[in-house]
């Protein structure tokens, strides 16, 4: 089960993460953790004049694969819109892994999806207010 | 002889290999090995004999207890307060000081709102200490709000243990209630609560332990010991879940006020009013968990056949042996102080690798281990950890179990090394 959960792919992203960091003037940036234990993920979005993402960057601690999802995130969201993004699910999350999740790590692989979702909520209620 | 399995020493002298035979789900391979259980501190497995004592209660003389008159009701009842005995028994306690409740979580819970909260006043303070689960936390924490009382907690030494010196510099004539551990979940370490109770004492402070993880592994006695309260979980000591037992003092018993009120806590009742039943019933309203409580007897007397003093000889040496093999892990940090002052609990992190990937690569070679803040989340802020993995030991745990979790763990390291 554990070389299968730790696929090369997924360590990779883990080792070497990828838009790893902030971004200067980022339209959207959000933060949030896992209560149960402790896993943190930020991301930071910059959006071009189309209103797609033109860079996403994330920073974190956790487990291999709250992190590496976070990772794989930043490369999947590219060129998307904010709807594109909204309409991304647990489905979505676990094609871009390639494995099956137990209920418990399944909550590490979607914290970065909802973190970004959230964030994206959060940009859109304040851009409504403006 | 644990001697004959391995390295383990003879100290304790559990024949670990016929004791595992009482056990039956390790005899489960979980991905394709054989189960090592480490995850004791959690909760531990439970033997045929508890198994078999709520089948029986089910299946031979299943009844209410108290107040029957047929026979299947005297058996239950019997049974029950025998349980109740024999729990008592295990910590030097007499059964009428002895209260049954869901676990120790809802014991201590009934100090801080039966006790605590009647007997304290605003300004009063109480000591906690840095190393306290939540459940020995949290209910101090809203008593302390509601009833505008003082938190303070003693801080620990360097090594992970407590410290004294400031424990004497915090108790003070303002000092009303320190609620100690008598073993870290976390660290492992054992306090020296005899002592403390002692210098609560002269401060003239009630002390309320948290015993869920002593009771199980150290031979208790709270007389010895001196302590006012001692709440633990029958799950932790072979039991069944969902039953615990608060030992008081018995003129704390007398002082506390019952949370519940309802059948079998009553003397007698009339429509304006009522008056309470001697304790210990005062505190058991409504029907208990019958055939749990009988099997916490069964549990305890599993434990004192064996012998605490056998059982925590067999793990202090286990500890010894695990200290030495973990330590030889590269990049392996073990928290909390060296083996003469802890118990059979082992919290680490290993560099490079997060607590919850630790785990899973043990469980993918059937080492079953937790990982988390396990419920104490000031200790880990304190340790500058946000999670850590933890291997806690019992009776059936011997030295190929450590060697399993030491290979788990060289397995973790090549999952993660860099390629």
């Amino acid at each position: 089960m554990s070389s299968d959960l730790y696929r090369e792919q997924i360590l990779d992203h883990y080792r070497y993460p990828r838009n790893y960091g902030s971004l200067e003037g980022a339209d959207i940036s959000h933060e949030d953790q896992n209560p149960l234990c402790g896993d943190q993920v930020r991301f930071e979005v910059c959006l071009d004049e189309h209103g797609r993402v033109a860079r996403a960057a994330f920073s974190g601690r956790g487990c291999a694969i709250s992190q590496a999802t976070a990772s794989m995130l930043t490369e999947a969201v590219q060129g998307k819109t904010l709807d594109e993004i909204k309409a991304m699910d647990q489905k979505t999350v676990l094609e871009l892994l390639g494995i099956s999740l137990s209920p418990v790590r399944l909550k590490c692989a979607l914290l970065p999806l909802k973190v970004l979702q959230a964030g994206i909520h959060r940009y859109e209620n304040e851009a409504a207010g403006r | 002889m644990v001697a004959k399995n391995g390295p383990a020493g003879t100290a304790g002298g559990l024949d670990v290999a016929r004791l595992k035979q009482d056990f039956p789900i390790l005899r489960r391979m979980v991905h394709g090995k054989p189960l090592v259980y480490l995850d004791n501190a959690a909760t531990s497995q439970k033997p045929v004999a508890v198994i078999r004592a709520l089948v029986d209660y089910y299946e031979r003389y299943n009844a209410n207890v108290h107040r029957g008159i047929h026979t299947l009701a005297e058996e239950a009842t019997a049974a029950y307060e025998a349980a109740r005995a024999k729990v008592a028994a295990l910590i030097g306690a007499s059964p009428d000081e002895v209260v049954f409740t869901r676990g120790t979580t809802e014991a201590l819970n009934l100090v801080a709102y039966g006790w605590a909260r009647k007997h304290l006043r605003p300004g009063d303070e109480i000591l906690v200490t840095l190393m306290e689960h939540h459940s020995n936390l949290v209910p101090w924490q809203r008593v302390a709000k509601e009833r505008g009382l003082r938190l303070r907690a003693v801080p620990l030494t360097e090594d992970g243990r407590l410290d004294l010196e400031a424990l004497d510099g915090l108790l003070t004539e303002r000092t009303r209630l320190i609620a100690v551990t008598h073993m870290s979940n976390v660290l492992g370490t054992v306090t020296p609560l005899a002592e403390i109770a002692r210098r609560a004492r002269a401060a003239g402070a009630v002390v309320v332990a948290d015993g869920a993880q002593s009771v199980p592994h150290l031979p208790v006695d709270v007389r010895a010991l001196g302590v006012d309260f001692l709440a633990f979980s029958a799950h932790k000591m072979l039991g069944p879940t969902g039953v615990g037992a608060l030992y008081a003092r018995r003129e704390r018993l007398e002082e506390m006020e019952p949370l519940l009120g309802g059948g079998g806590m009553i003397r007698r009742v009339d429509i304006e009013d009522a008056t309470w039943a001697d304790p210990p019933a005062r505190f058991e309203a409504g029907t208990p968990d019958i055939a749990g409580v009988i099997a916490f007897g069964a549990a305890a007397d599993y434990l004192r056949g064996i012998g605490m003093e056998a059982v925590a000889a067999h793990e202090r040496e286990l500890v010894r042996y695990a200290w030495e093999r973990l330590r030889e892990v590269p990049g392996l940090t073990i928290y909390g102080p060296g083996p003469e002052h802890r118990g059979g609990v082992f919290s680490f992190t290993l560099e490079g690798v997060h607590a919850h990937d630790v785990a899973q690569v043990a469980d993918g070679e059937g080492v079953a281990i937790r990982a988390g803040h396990h419920c104490a989340q000031p200790l880990h802020a304190h340790l500058g950890v946000p999670a850590t993995a933890r291997a806690s030991f019992y009776i059936y745990n011997d030295a190929g179990d450590v060697d399993r979790l030491v290979r788990a763990l060289h397995a973790a390291r090549e999952v993660f090394a860099r390629p």
